[in-house]
């Protein structure tokens, strides 16, 4: 197609400024996107309200979309549930007098738990979480991987909760807005969490490799203990996530790990839960410099938030 | 005449006596479906590798490529600006690559004023290749061959799907320029 000829500029002094004006601006959009775009690099948190008021306001399409989803899965699941119907008949039975004899297993186990517990004088009461919400979206254009949630600090959430299904470990909150909130997902590129295998104690941190999948690379190195089909479970370690959330299944050796598959695919749930922080303390901690000690950093915050509230009264 | 071709006086754009294209329409379809498109993939949920197109900056090349001369050249900013909100792209990438596509079409158009489907094509697909790139160096993941494997079939979908969008596109400028304004 020819390009219109009203954009000929001719000897119009009127037309030639207003090109002219457009190049020049431009020209400096382009100098305030790579401005920007430091900034981002130098303060990722600088943005975030602005996209916690994106986020608030898409929200209500993201949920009428996660609603669609759902419904769409369910249809599928009856119909894959049809054809299947008899061996899975079969195939569940024999599961359920398996699970009927472990779960009394584990109910001794249980009790014993407790009994120990109670000689250590340990009470921890299973965390309470702070709310549930679907996930409405996630970044499917970008080589990043967020998803989105449509509550905020409007139910309590801060940066770091640990976000999980009824599977196993969804991801970590991000960014929180009014809301709205951004959640980096396990397998996202930055991604790290500390996992131990499920049957003992062999420990390894999980990343993200941005391809779907968990490199699961061990602490102590040597003969690789882990085989195909293991489950690896979060450790507790770095104060995020309480021990023992189911993480990833492993399915291909490597000489310094291992690569696993996701246990809880954020596309295959509906609803998720947002738990408190585990271990705060663990987590300021790791956060303090080495040359302070905790209570000094304590003191220091605590100071700089009452300097604060000096400064706004 | 009517009786012989009832559409004797009228076009594609509907009757041409008495009526004229809403200018609320014919101004701010381009804008709103190039803000839509930068909307959807937002909702599809991608747990495992980057899946929707850039379907933002698809459609502004699109509506840039079709409609010489009806976007300005700075409008790549404020529309990045938008995308970058929820694109999950750090704030600023999408200000900055819109803009340079802008000015990048604009300086190819001077070169080559009369272009076919092909060329169009072409020029899209090397576009958009080019910013998924740049898009995946600026969003700060780890540049990892695995990443780069599981974009494959990102790149594909968006190189392929441009003739699609641009069917999209010829049909919403139909409906932006619909005579539906009564003169009189």
């Amino acid at each position: 197609m020819a390009p219109p000829a009203s954009r000929r500029t001719g000897y119009s002094r009127k037309a030639q400024y207003s090109v002219f004006t457009g190049y020049l601006l431009a020209a400096l959009g382009a100098l305030l996107g790579l401005i920007l775009l430091a900034v981002s690099f130098y303060q990722p948190g600088a943005f975030a309200p602005l996209r916690g008021v994106a986020g608030t306001v898409a929200a209500p399409a993201g949920e009428t979309t996660a609603s669609v989803r759902s419904g769409s899965q369910d249809i599928w699941a009856s119909i894959n549930g049809f054809w299947h119907a008899g061996s899975q008949n079969a195939a569940l039975r024999e599961e359920l007098e398996i699970a009927r004899v472990r779960l009394a297993e584990a109910e001794a186990v249980a009790a014993e738990n407790a009994r120990l517990k109670a000689l250590l004088d340990l009470s921890r009461t299973e965390a309470k979480p702070v709310a549930v919400a679907r996930l409405v979206g996630s970044s499917a254009a970008s080589a990043r991987r967020y998803a989105y949630l449509a509550i905020g600090a409007d139910k309590g959430l801060v940066p770091g909760m640990p976000v999980i299904s009824e599977k196993g470990v969804i991801g970590r909150v991000l960014e929180v807005a009014g809301r709205a909130t951004r959640v980096m997902l396990l397998t996202d590129s930055e991604s790290v969490l500390p996992v131990r295998r499920a049957t003992d104690d062999v420990v390894a941190f999980a990343e993200g490799r941005g391809d779907g999948f968990l490199r699961i690379k061990l602490i102590n190195l040597g003969l690789n203990p882990l085989k195909v089909g293991d489950l690896m479970v979060t450790s507790g370690a770095g104060g995020y996530y309480r021990p023992g959330i189911a993480v990833a299944v492993v399915t291909e050796l490597q000489p310094d790990g291992a690569l696993a598959r996701l246990v809880a695919e954020p596309s295959a749930t509906n609803f998720v839960m947002i738990e408190p922080v585990f271990e705060p303390v663990a987590v300021k901690a790791a956060q303090t410099p080495p040359e302070r000690t905790l209570a000094e950093e304590n003191a220091r915050t605590s100071g700089a938030t009452q300097t604060d509230e000096a400064a706004a009264r | 005449m009517e009786q012989l071709n009832p559409r004797s006086r009228s076009d594609r754009y509907g009757s041409r006596i008495n009526r004229a294209p809403s200018p609320l329409r014919a101004t701010s379809v381009p804008y709103l479906t190039i803000m839509a498109g930068s909307f959807l993939p937002a909702l599809l949920i991608a747990d495992l590798m980057p899946l929707a197109p850039p379907l933002g900056f698809l459609m502004l090349l699109g509506w840039r490529i079709m409609r010489p001369g009806l976007l300005p050249v700075w409008i790549g900013a404020p529309l990045g600006a938008f995308d970058d909100l929820i694109s999950g792209q750090p704030f600023g990438s999408a200000v900055l690559m819109w803009s340079l596509a802008m000015i990048g079409l604009e300086l190819l158009e001077a070169r080559f004023p009369w272009r076919g489907f092909w060329q169009d094509w072409f020029t899209a697909s090397f576009a958009v290749t080019l910013y998924l790139i740049a898009a995946m160096v600026t969003s700060g993941a780890v540049l990892s061959q695995p990443l780069l494997i599981a974009a494959l079939p990102q790149f594909l979908t968006a190189v392929l799907i441009y003739p699609l969008l641009a069917r999209v596109i010829a049909g919403l400028d139909r409906f932006r320029l619909t005579r539906t304004r009564r003169l009189a």
